[in-house]
């Protein structure tokens, strides 16, 4: 799963992309001949002739029929309601369409930012990939700048540009909303579980468009922008879909491409911390689009995209998928999948984002973040410059992909990241100071509020780095936790707190020996702790690393008891999620103005989320569907158990596996 | 046993008499062979037939297999391709049409699809090494027991090494090059049923191992011996059981012993005016009895069906006694039908003795075609509207276009101006009146049979089917040379081989809607497979659909790669072809149509047929042959 030698991984360099738009002309470069390179095996059509082909496939005409059947209804009416859900969701791409963006955006990205950087090397490989199969794009989504920007850079590199899926609520914005579906752009609504024409022609629709190797198929894994910066645990279906004419053999591979996609400075980093906060996110709308016009001004720094390696699906399937399911029932019909598929699914999503991971450029500012957050409310710029050339170090040692801009000195590095990011920290009087302050002192609430803020908002650079360090640092806080050097019972602190995290950091599934056992190896690589067959202790220089990683991560194991104990003591009877998150929140914020805890990014209701979701993993809540969506039970006497799990008051009891 | 190669040439086309001329012209493959001389210290004993003439039949093939057959190769010794001083590609021999033709763009097809050049040239051992061969270990009082039956037998190591074998390429390339570790060390030559029963009882006694052996086409590694068995291991031999028996022409019916070869079955019934129609491409060779061990499958099956549907009544020889029916009936609802434990048991419970099989009048008309489609998918897609009117012709393949051009580069010389210039006309107005891209387009060829009338009938509704799928009438002389390319391609390997070129076929049956994915996904696989097994040229990888169903269809894939620059040639082709194997179950496609299993494909038996399937199959296995007198290992 992992490479034992992280620190000595080659990876490409990078190419900034803006550089010749500032030089040349926007307007020719949107005029220019554009003719990229297509799949071998392409036969071309029209968007209409795609939107055709699926509405007459078996596979929707069948599903047409049966409801026509269940419902008495005459199928005719039921296919001009998935000729409608079609030309909800179907794009239309035009050349017209695209060298509008093209211009529109070289306006806007070189007004944003200094520098988009790809690896070239990467977009050689995905040319050659794009000939040869269907091509599958992962990005990651940490803002609805990804794939705005994706779709630029494989016009920029005469590539052709993908068929996004992209949330319905788009289509809320008037304009904007046909220019992207003519940009390649064809939308899904958010949830459609229960709709079956609905999922047979968006299925379809989606296989159609990669059976033909029409273009690219380009969607989120993690279903949604991270508002953390925090990879989301992967979403399945639509992966699902895209896997699946490979496993009917209707075309002989697929690629998938996992694209990390790292900001300097996030657009939407203020919005995510108000709406984490609870201020809702504005609906999209043309309108919010022209007012966010003033951003235009700002500094976002610098893009870098890395385009991973092409993985071969067929490489991934070899010898794990039984093939008999398939073969045993015609195609066209709808099946659901085996529990083997689901798992092979599973872990193929788990392995994208891990790639993801892997390759996310890592900017000096997200060090700062996370030595600023051990050192509130302020430190010493001295010191701040000496711990962040530490955690360079160590977050190289880890595989961490740190890009140091210009090979700059290490002061100068942190003196320009403060200054991209003076709306979180400034330097004052030769301390670096978090910024806090409202305009005007108001109520005490208004200052837990605007101190929220802006640790969420420095917690979300911090972010970027906890995947990274979640293997080592897990098992650092197991060290803490356990007050023992038993091999055995550190391990089995390790798997509890990596159950009890499986929604909040990404881990390959059903691995969890494999995990501790890379963290161990990645803790002795920087000596922090030395290893015997039973036993595990800290080295004496290690300590200081083995503090600050469990410090990195003690938000959460905090975060997490307040949570838990939230639920505990305060919940009695069925509760919904929309009434979980003001009272958990209430219930923070009370202790925060009362000074009883110090942990800010509890508020966070991401954290909320994940908490309510590992107990229901855990088995310690009860979810229930209900006609309005879902509703919560608490197991009090299990939660406290976790409680005290936590607080090592009881020993973690696990099965051990038998070869530690 | 199963097919490997086409039957020879066949006639001229659409005269009435030509299906008559086909058979003769199978006949005159024997005129002139020497009949091989009987041993003199073993004399057959007479059997007699049950009514019939008693007269043993004279075989096409002789018990001394090597006079007349190539020892390390296919076919006659006489029928090879051969680059002449010329540098052309020429057809030895008389026996086939193409026979002494030169073939002036063969060189050029063959140095452009493998990179193969003339100039590289591996040669074959020239003869057997008599003393490489493993030592006969039989035991006397087995040897005083079989000489009493005056059954004729031989420990002579070229009868034993000669039937040690198949047409795999390994075995070929083993021939060619080294040793088998295993081989016969006895060969015995039963005369009719009686003689089997004794072998058969001897068998039992003396706790030896039988393999029978028909004609020796196998593809499927049925006929190699187990390394690791102990037992002396007797060749039973069916080639000398090969009379017709007799003939019912009220019933349409005859019984056949089952040693004989499809070549003579359909001269002797051509005799009286009859034939089986069962042509497996390999039928100059194969057997009746091979054919219902395997499960064979014929050209014409469209009108004569399968060697299921021509079967009727089967006697075979077990160490439990003798199977068989109480009666000859079309059909009969006496629960699973026991002749389906027997066709396709390849050798594994007993010998297949006598054998009734269906027989048709001799159709006065016969008639080839082609059409040619712009691209596969229309042709496959008009070949499935064909088998869904129920209209297929006795034959009717499409090969692809790699098949097509192959095809054409076995064309021979051009006698006359006008013919080249005819060709030219067509060849103008196919790829530029009509668009098709000579690169893309594809053919299908046919054949019809029956009634001149019902034929010329027939014709015209297959046309009108091609016409709506974008095909266009391509004649019948293409027609024709597409059937002779079946059989060519068996030779052809031998000619390969010279030149480090390796190849073998291998086959499946599929649903319609996934015969495009299929072939597309196996054809792609092996070139995959091949660059990955540091493969230098890139290979040819080709198929036809060669059968059609009401339900699917069979496809035949050909597969061939230089392997100059490859120390393990024969490892490498078996772990490609094994690769090719798993992608067409992976396409849902079979283990086989009708090569059988043998102990190549072995592997894959519980998956194709699950453990209970395997489970019921040995039961059969132990019930009819506990002590695994039938030892040749295949299929379970």
């Amino acid at each position: 799963m992992y490479s034992k030698e992280l620190t000595s991984k080659k990876r490409d360099e990078f190419e900034d992309i803006l550089e010749e738009r500032r030089l040349s002309s926007d307007l020719r470069y949107a005029m220019k001949c554009y003719t990229p390179v297509i799949y071998k095996g392409l036969s071309p059509c029209k968007p209409n002739a795609i939107k055709s082909a699926v509405l007459q496939s078996e596979q929707v005409q069948y599903v047409i029929k049966q409801l026509a059947k269940e419902m008495g209804e005459s199928p005719d009416i039921i296919q001009e309601e998935a000729t409608e859900i079609l030309d909800e969701m179907g794009h239309s791409m035009q050349l017209g369409a695209v060298r509008f963006f093209a211009f529109t955006l070289s306006k806007i990205f070189k007004r944003l930012f200094q520098r988009v950087c790809v690896n070239e090397e990467g977009m050689q490989r995905l040319q050659h990939a794009i000939q040869e199969h269907p091509v599958v794009l992962l990005p990651s989504h940490r803002s609805y700048v990804d794939f705005l920007m994706l779709s630029y850079l494989l016009y920029t590199y005469d590539l052709a540009l993908p068929v996004i899926a992209a949330g319905i609520d788009f289509l809320g914005m008037k304009i904007v909303g046909e220019l992207l579906r003519r940009a390649g752009a064809f939308f899904m609504r958010r949830s459609f579980g229960g709709n079956r024409l609905y999922w047979a022609v968006f299925a379809e629709y989606v296989k159609t468009m990669l059976r033909s190797g029409y273009a690219p198929i380009e969607f989120f894994l993690e279903g949604t922008r991270s508002r953390t910066a925090k990879t989301l645990t992967p979403k399945f279906g639509l992966l699902s879909i895209v896997m699946e004419p490979f496993f009917k053999r209707e075309v002989f591979d697929t690629y998938l491409v996992p694209i990390s996609i790292s900001y300097e400075r996030i657009l939407e980093e203020s919005l995510y911390a108000y709406e984490l906060l609870g201020v809702p996110k504005p609906k999209e709308s043309t309108s919010g689009l022209l007012k966010a016009r003033r951003i235009l001004s700002d500094n976002f720094g610098t893009i870098h995209i890395y385009v991973g390696e092409p993985v071969s699906l067929r490489t991934l399937a070899s010898g794990r998928i039984n093939r008999c399911p398939y073969n045993l029932v015609p195609r066209h019909l709808p099946q659901k999948p085996s529990e083997d598929i689901q798992e092979f699914v599973s872990d193929v999503a788990y392995k994208m984002e891990l790639l993801q991971i892997e390759n996310m450029v890592l900017s000096p500012w997200v060090l700062v973040a996370a030595v600023l957050l051990q050192n509130l409310p302020a430190m010493d710029f001295e010191l701040l410059i000496e711990k962040t050339l530490w955690l360079k170090g160590l977050t190289q040692t880890f595989g961490g992909f740190i890009e140091w801009p210009d090979n700059l000195c290490a002061k100068k590095a942190v003196v320009s990241s403060l200054t991209l990011h003076s709306n979180i920290a400034r330097l004052v009087d030769g301390r670096v100071v978090l910024n806090d302050k409202g305009v005007e002192d108001g109520a005490v609430g208004e200052i837990v509020f605007k101190r929220a803020l802006a640790i969420l908002m420095c917690a979300t650079y911090r972010n970027q780095l906890l995947n990274v360090f979640v293997r080592p640092s897990l098992v650092a806080v197991a060290l803490q936790m356990t007050r023992s050097f038993r091999r055995e019972e550190v391990y089995s602190c390790f798997s509890f707190l990596r159950d009890v995290f499986s929604d909040e950091f990404v881990f390959f599934p059903g691995i969890s020996l494999k995990d501790f056992e890379e963290g161990c190896f990645l803790l002795t690589k920087c000596d922090a702790i030395q290893t015997t067959q039973q036993e595990i202790y800290p080295t004496d220089k290690g300590s200081a690393i083995v503090s600050f990683l469990s410090a990195m991560f003690r938000p959460f194991v905090e975060g997490y008891q307040l949570i838990f104990r939230y639920l505990s003591k305060e919940t009695k009877e069925a509760f919904t999620e929309k009434q979980f998150i003001p009272g958990v929140r209430n219930f923070v914020f009370q202790l925060l103005e009362k000074g009883k805890t110090q942990c800010y990014e509890v508020l966070s209701s991401d954290m909320q989320k994940n908490a309510l979701a590992a107990l229901v993993q855990l088995g310690a809540v009860k979810k229930k569907k209900m006609s309005n969506g879902f509703t919560y039970n608490v197991n009090q006497e299990a939660v406290n158990k976790i409680l005290d799990m936590f607080d090592a008051r009881i020993p973690v009891q696990k099965p051990v596996a038998a070869r530690l | 046993m199963a097919a490997a190669a086409e039957e020879a040439a066949g006639s001229g086309g659409g005269s009435p008499s030509s299906a008559r001329r086909r058979l003769r012209i199978i006949s005159g493959h024997l005129r002139g062979s020497p009949r091989a001389p009987e041993r003199e210290a073993l004399s057959p004993s007479p059997c007699k037939a049950q009514g019939g003439s008693a007269e043993p039949a004279s075989g096409s093939i002789p018990k001394k297999r090597q006079e007349l057959l190539k020892w390390n190769g296919w076919g006659y010794n006489d029928s090879k391709f051969i680059f002449n001083k010329k540098g052309q590609a020429e057809f030895t021999g008389k026996r086939y049409r193409l026979g002494g033709m030169v073939l002036p763009t063969f060189k050029e097809w063959i140095e452009k699809t493998f990179g193969a050049s003339l100039e590289h040239k591996t040669t074959s051992r020239a003869s057997l090494n008599v003393n490489d061969v493993p030592p006969s270990i039989v035991n006397e009082e087995f040897l005083q027991d079989l000489r009493a039956t005056k059954i004729s037998y031989s420990q002579d190591a070229e009868d034993r090494v000669f039937r040690a074998h198949g047409h795999c390429l390994h075995e070929i390339f083993v021939l060619r090059e080294g040793m088998f570790k295993r081989i016969p060390d006895i060969v015995v030559w039963p005369v009719c049923h009686e003689d089997v029963v004794k072998i058969v009882e001897l068998a039992c006694k003396h706790n030896l191992c039988i393999i029978p052996f028909g004609g020796g086409t196998s593809v499927s590694s049925a006929l190699e011996c187990p390394e690791e068995e102990k037992r002396t291991i007797v060749s039973l031999d069916t080639s000398q059981m090969n009379r017709i028996l007799w003939i019912d022409e009220k019933n349409l019916t005859a019984c056949v012993e089952a040693g004989i070869v499809g070549q003579d079955l359909e001269k002797q019934l051509a005799e009286s005016g009859f034939c089986t129609g069962h042509e497996p491409d390999s039928m100059e060779f194969s057997s009746l009895g091979g054919w219902v061990a395997t499960r064979a499958s014929g050209m014409k099956k469209n009108i004569y069906g399968n060697i299921e549907d021509l079967v009727i009544h089967i006697k075979m020889v077990t160490p439990r006694g003798i199977v068989e029916k109480n009666c000859q009936v079309p059909r009969m609802s006496t629960g699973p039908d026991i002749h389906h434990f027997i066709m396709g048991s390849e050798g594994t419970l007993g010998v297949v003795t006598e054998v009734t099989i269906k027989i048709r009048p001799v159709p006065e008309y016969q008639k080839y075609g082609s059409v040619v489609f712009p691209n596969f998918e229309r042709g496959v897609a008009c070949l499935r509207e064909v088998a869904k009117q129920r209209c297929a012709p006795a034959s009717i393949r499409l090969v692809d276009n790699a098949q097509f051009q192959f095809g054409h580069a076995l064309k021979p010389q051009v006698a006359s101006i006008f013919t080249s210039f005819l060709d030219g006309l067509k060849k103008f107005y196919i790829t530029k009146f009509k668009g098709f891209d000579p690169n893309i387009l594809c053919v299908a060829t046919l054949l019809f049979e029956g009634d001149r009338e019902k034929v010329l009938q027939h014709e015209k509704q297959v046309y009108d089917i091609a016409t709506k799928f974008g095909g266009l009438a391509a004649g019948e002389d293409n027609g024709q040379r597409g059937y002779m390319l079946t059989f060519v391609i068996a030779y052809l390997r031998d000619l390969g081989l010279d030149y480090y070129v390796i190849g073998e076929s291998f086959e499946t049956s599929v649903p319609w809607d996934r015969v495009l994915d299929l072939c597309r996904n196996v054809k792609e696989r092996i070139v995959r497979e091949c660059k990955e097994k540091g493969v230098q040229f890139a290979p040819l990888s080709t198929c036809r659909v060669t059968q059609t169903y009401d339900a699917g269809a069979c496809v035949y894939f050909y597969f061939a790669f230089n392997y100059r620059g490859i120390s393990d040639p024969i490892h490498v082709y078996e772990q490609i072809e094994r690769a090719a194997r798993e992608e067409i179950l992976a396409n849902g496609g079979s283990l086989s149509h009708h090569h059988g299993v043998g102990k190549l494909r072995k592997r894959w038996m519980k998956e194709s047929i699950s453990d209970v399937g395997l489970g019921m199959l040995r039961s059969v296995k132990e019930y009819v042959d506990p002590n695994n007198i039938f030892g040749n290992k295949n299929l379970l």
